[in-house]
């Protein structure tokens, strides 16, 4: 890191003392144009992957999924057949890599953590009152340290988006410092509910909060509501780890989460990597995807770039 | 009892809101006066004049420029015996100052039907917008002589251009007399220019003047002059109005081509987005 | 890494003969006086076909096949019909385009998704348009029963072949006019393709003639008396030599000619989609573009950090096979036009600015060069003045909007300008002072058949476009 970045680093750490500064600094971060962003993502989505870079693309994306049910009917029965998935996500292809990460709620954790044990599988849990948040802050925290405890590595919160949109910045900053304390040496995802935030000059802002908060991931969407993770979205959040990084010398990691569906999609996502923040984040420790049905897609591609032939649901599972 | 002896009028040159003599010192004698012959040099400060003007009669709101047009109809009818006097047919007087009523209400409509937006095929607002093309120098018809320059002037000006006009040279009495009705419009100075003399001096110095965006060539009668200050206009591409048939008509409803001849379309995009 | 494996667009879609004739009374003809020439493949330098050069008795029959066609079948025919011809075609446009698309970007090294996703479109879009206007000419404002000029001779640049070919024939025909079109000799052959949709159409003989040739060629053309109107997009040199041969002619003239726009970016622009207008702006097709944002003014407090992500962009464009669907930059479209950007170029180095382009592989053969930014630049220097018409970039600062809007407005050009900030005030203030055709604010480079293109000042006089490019094609 340079003095530069150093000294960055340490009067951004300053912002969140005060609610003016806080503002003044997320205010002052340039504007995004909807239509020359949307347009951006759009070109970015006609890149042709082909061949060995499509195979490359699979694999990648396959290593990144954060593999996810976070339903009220989830059973420890069905969260371990899905840990097993993410283990062999292809039985009957023992080349075929494991996924990033289990994502399932506080009390499905104990039952996943038995299962991925050893396997360099990651466990994600939800927490602060997944998906909306609006319980008081120490019941978040209660919830959240539960998760740690009991086996999550990785912990997805929910920002304050009633706090965000009232303009309280410090009060959105400050639940995930405290968020933050109480994950310790896990990592700690922060989502965004991008399709909440309505603007793409407030995704830019909640970003940069959640960065400056100390999240060691930004993530788009709790996918229970009806806008999730669009690639316009996800290319303002990679604009800001990729300033951010500039700013401090700190990378953070993306995740986007819900309605990336098809391989098409995820590789369209991977491109948009590859040509806004380049080769460092092409990697499951900085982008994920939080998603259940794309595995099969990207199962199904995969056995049809080795095999020649188009493959069905039927091959595959469907935990 | 002795006749009082008149005081007479010397006819000058009206540039950049004043009436100066020829820098060559020239004149020559026509309609029974000494009308001042400009030089190209008087052609080069009425261009220097009307560009300097273009900034704040461009800027001006339409309203005012119609405002101004039509205090100019005001004060050519109040001088109506004036030109009469001047052996203006009295009609023809009646003409110009209708003239000057019809183009000075054109200013505030002509963006409206020559502009608009434009329904482009994406999350754009696109907009079509007339503005001036900047200087314009004009050769006046010869005759007749006041609904002519009136014809060629009022166009031009009304939608922000300024113009360096070369006058009648058989008939330049009604275009300095039109000066003067000018000057005292509230016309900002510099927005007419008008040059008397000779057309063969002045018309090509302006027509080759690299300052100058268009030509109006109305008042050109030898066909080989048109298209020699055609030619010289080629060179930075200015607009051009080619001469008007021998028998075309002044008194006629003149259209909107010498507006829309002399000004530009400026299109402008923006995103439609939140 | 992740390296995007080849992906080319195949040419088995592109049928091409060995020789090409000329188009004229709505059959392919040999040239009579004339002779031929090779259109090549400007990313390989193979050679594509040969094609006829028009001599001036071809020209003489072109004019004639188009002149019999006014009096005798377009000029009386009904609004109506006339639509449904320019319908048609836009049709069969839209059935063609891959195969319009792959060739296009052969003859001109364009990049194929730019053939594909923009100009193939618009091409289409722009018959469909005018297709419309044939039958309510007197609804245009143009007067209650305006009239077409008659015979139109068309001389179209080698940029955007077949687009530029739509902007000029699609307003002539749907306003009665009838046509002798000339390619540039370096992309002849996209228009005689359109020539052969033509046939397809059923388009009466003579209505659209397309001859081929060269600068003389054009010239005898244009100086064809049996000519009522003249219609040119090119070099500014070119289009001064056609105002001074149609002088003290009746012939009615429209020119769209050379630009040196400049793209303003305010300290508070969007600065992520500011630097995407930039790229698009001077790197789409090559900077072969009249209206390129080849002068970027940026306010000089924010003139380290949109070089830096400028910068970090430009690295990520892709230069090489214009048949790859993932190329951003295609080839140079002729070695003539290469040699006028090297000499370009190397006079920026010489007077002192400083030149980068990112790390980038160019082909063995063929017409190249890589994306190119020159910053310290002043107005004195050349490549601040003069349109180079490549991927080259000169970058200058300022300090006020008055000063961008004066450094702006300081050329001899006048077709296009961007401005970029988010403070809406400024962007109509700084719109109305500029003395351009075109003005994109937060975005560059969009064009569309209902919106008029045309320059101030030496880029031209006349638009094309919308209700607007009626105008340079009736008698008003």
């Amino acid at each position: 890191m340079t003095a530069t970045t150093t000294s960055a680093r340490s009067e951004l750490s300053e912002l969140g003392r005060s609610e003016t500064a806080l503002r003044t600094f997320l205010h002052g971060l340039p504007g995004v144009d909807q239509v020359g962003a949307e347009q951006r993502a759009a070109q970015l989505g006609t890149r042709s992957i082909k061949t060995t870079a499509k195979a490359q693309a699979i694999d990648l994306a396959i290593r990144m999924v954060d593999l996810t049910t976070l339903e009220g009917a989830d059973t420890p029965g069905k969260v371990r057949a899905l840990a097993a998935k993410a283990i062999r996500p292809d039985p009957a292809d023992p080349s075929c890599p494991h996924v990033g990460a289990v994502c399932v709620y506080p009390a499905m954790v104990p039952y996943v953590a038995e299962v991925l044990r050893g396997s360099g599988v990651h466990l994600a849990s939800v927490a602060t009152a997944f998906p909306s948040g609006q319980v008081p802050l120490e019941i978040k925290l209660a919830d959240t340290r539960a998760a740690v405890a009991a086996g999550a590595d990785e912990i997805d919160m929910v920002i304050n988006r009633g706090a965000f949109l009232a303009g309280r910045y410090k009060e959105v900053y400050d639940e995930i410092v405290a968020t933050r304390e109480a994950v310790g040496d896990a990592h700690l995802k922060v989502i965004l509910e991008t399709g909440e935030l309505a603007t793409y000059d407030n995704v830019r802002r909640a970003s940069w909060l959640a960065m400056l908060g100390g999240g060691d991931f930004i993530k788009t969407s709790t996918g229970k509501v009806p806008v999730a993770a669009t690639l316009p979205v996800s290319l303002v959040m990679l604009e800001a780890v990729r300033d951010f990084r500039a700013a401090t010398g700190r990378q953070v990691g993306v995740k986007p989460a819900g309605g990336i569906k098809t391989t098409k999609d995820a590789i369209k996502y991977l491109v948009m990597v590859n040509e806004t923040v380049g080769a460092d984040w092409l990697d499951p420790d900085w982008f994920r995807f939080g998603a259940s049905s794309l595995l099969n897609d990207l199962l199904m591609q995969r056995t049809k770039l080795t095999t020649g032939t188009y493959s069905g649901p039927d091959y595959f599972t469907l935990d | 009892m002795s006749e009082r002896v008149a005081v007479r009028k010397t006819y000058k040159l009206f540039i950049g809101g004043k009436f100066p003599r020829s820098e060559s010192g020239r004149s020559y004698l026509v309609q029974s006066s000494n009308v001042s012959l400009a030089s190209r040099k008087d052609a080069r400060d009425a261009v220097v004049a009307a560009r300097a003007a273009v900034k704040g009669w461009a800027g001006a709101t339409a309203y005012n420029r119609g405002q101004i047009l039509y205090r100019a109809a005001e004060m050519l009818e109040g001088r109506r015996e004036q030109f009469v006097a001047l052996g203006v047919p009295g009609d023809e007087v009646d003409a110009a100052v209708d003239r000057w009523v019809w183009y000075a209400g054109w200013a505030d409509k002509l963006s409206q039907v020559y502009g608009g937006a434009n329904p482009v095929a994406g999350p754009y607002f696109n907009i079509s917008t007339p503005e001036p093309t900047g200087v314009v120098a004009v050769v006046a018809p010869e005759r007749p002589a006041l609904l002519g320059l009136v014809s060629v002037i009022a166009p031009a000006i009304v939608t922000g251009n300024t113009v360096v006009v070369a006058a009648s040279p058989t008939e330049p009495l009604a275009a300095v007399t039109l000066a003067e009705v000018l000057a005292t419009s509230d016309l900002p100075g510099g927005v007419v220019n008008i040059l008397t003399g000779r057309i063969t001096e002045t018309a090509p110095t302006l027509a080759a003047h690299m300052d100058v965006n268009a030509v109006d060539l109305s008042g050109v009668t030898d066909a080989e002059l048109a298209a020699d200050l055609e030619v010289k206009a080629a060179e930075n591409l200015k607009r051009v109005l080619r001469p008007a048939p021998a028998d075309h008509d002044w008194s006629a409803d003149p259209g909107v081509a010498r507006m829309t001849t002399l000004l530009e379309t400026k299109t402008v995009w923006h995103p439609k987005g939140v | 890494m992740f390296e995007y494996a080849p992906a080319p667009e195949s040419r088995s879609v592109v049928d091409l003969k060995p020789t090409y004739g000329l188009f004229i009374d709505g059959a392919f003809v040999d040239p009579t006086d004339g002779g031929s020439f090779k259109s090549i493949n400007p990313a390989s330098e193979e050679v594509l076909a040969e094609v006829a050069e028009a001599g001036a008795q071809d020209v003489e029959r072109a004019v004639r096949a188009a002149r019999k066609a006014y009096e005798k079948v377009w000029g009386p025919m009904s609004g109506r019909d006339r639509a449904k011809y320019l319908f048609r075609i836009a049709r069969l446009i839209q059935e063609r385009s891959r195969e319009l698309a792959v060739l296009e970007s052969l003859d001109n090294g364009k990049p194929i998704k730019e053939s594909r996703d923009v100009d193939l479109p618009l091409v289409a879009a722009h018959f469909f348009y005018y297709a419309g206007w044939a039958d309510k000419l007197e609804h245009a404002g143009f007067g209650a029963d305006p009239k077409p000029i008659g015979v139109a001779a068309q001389v179209i640049p080698w940029n955007f072949p077949l687009l530029m070919l739509a902007w000029k024939i699609a307003p002539a025909l749907a306003a009665g006019n009838t046509v002798v079109l000339k390619p540039a000799e370096t992309t002849p052959l996209t228009a005689l393709l359109f020539a052969e949709i033509c046939q397809q159409a059923e388009l009466p003989a003579g209505v659209v003639n397309i001859i081929t040739g060269a600068g003389d060629t054009g010239r005898t053309l244009v100086e064809h008396p049996g000519v009522d109107k003249v219609a040119f997009t090119g070099s500014t040199d070119v289009g001064r030599a056609i105002a001074r041969s149609v002088a003290g002619t009746r012939k009615k003239l429209t020119l769209e000619l050379g630009g040196k726009a400049a793209n303003i970016v305010f300290d508070d622009a969007p600065i992520d989609q500011a630097v995407e207008g930039i790229v698009n702006g001077i790197f789409f097709n090559q900077g072969h573009v009249c209206c390129a944002g080849s002068r970027l003014l940026v306010q000089e407090n924010v003139a380290d950090r949109v070089l830096e992500s400028l910068k970090r962009r430009m690295a990520q464009l892709r230069v090489g096979d214009p048949l790859d669907k993932n190329t951003d930059i295609g080839a140079i479209n002729s070695a003539a036009q290469l040699e006028r950007i090297r000499e370009l170029s190397d006079a920026g180095s010489a007077e002192g600015a400083e030149r980068w382009s990112p790390p980038c592989e160019l082909p063995d053969r063929g017409f190249w060069f890589a994306p190119t930014i020159f910053t310290g630049v002043t107005q004195a220097h050349r490549i601040a003045r003069e349109e180079i018409f490549g991927p080259v970039l000169s970058v200058l600062t300022f300090r006020t909007p008055a000063e961008a809007v004066e450094k702006a407005n300081n050329t001899p050009y006048g077709l296009s300008a961007g401005i970029w900030t988010d403070k809406g005030s400024r962007i109509l203030w700084t719109a109305d002072r500029l003395r351009a055709g075109v003005v994109w604010a937060n975005t560059f480079n969009k064009f569309d058949p209902t919106s008029p293109f045309g320059g101030y000042k030496e880029s031209g006089y006349g638009r094309e476009g919308g209700r607007h490019g009626l105008e340079g094609y009736l008698n008003v």
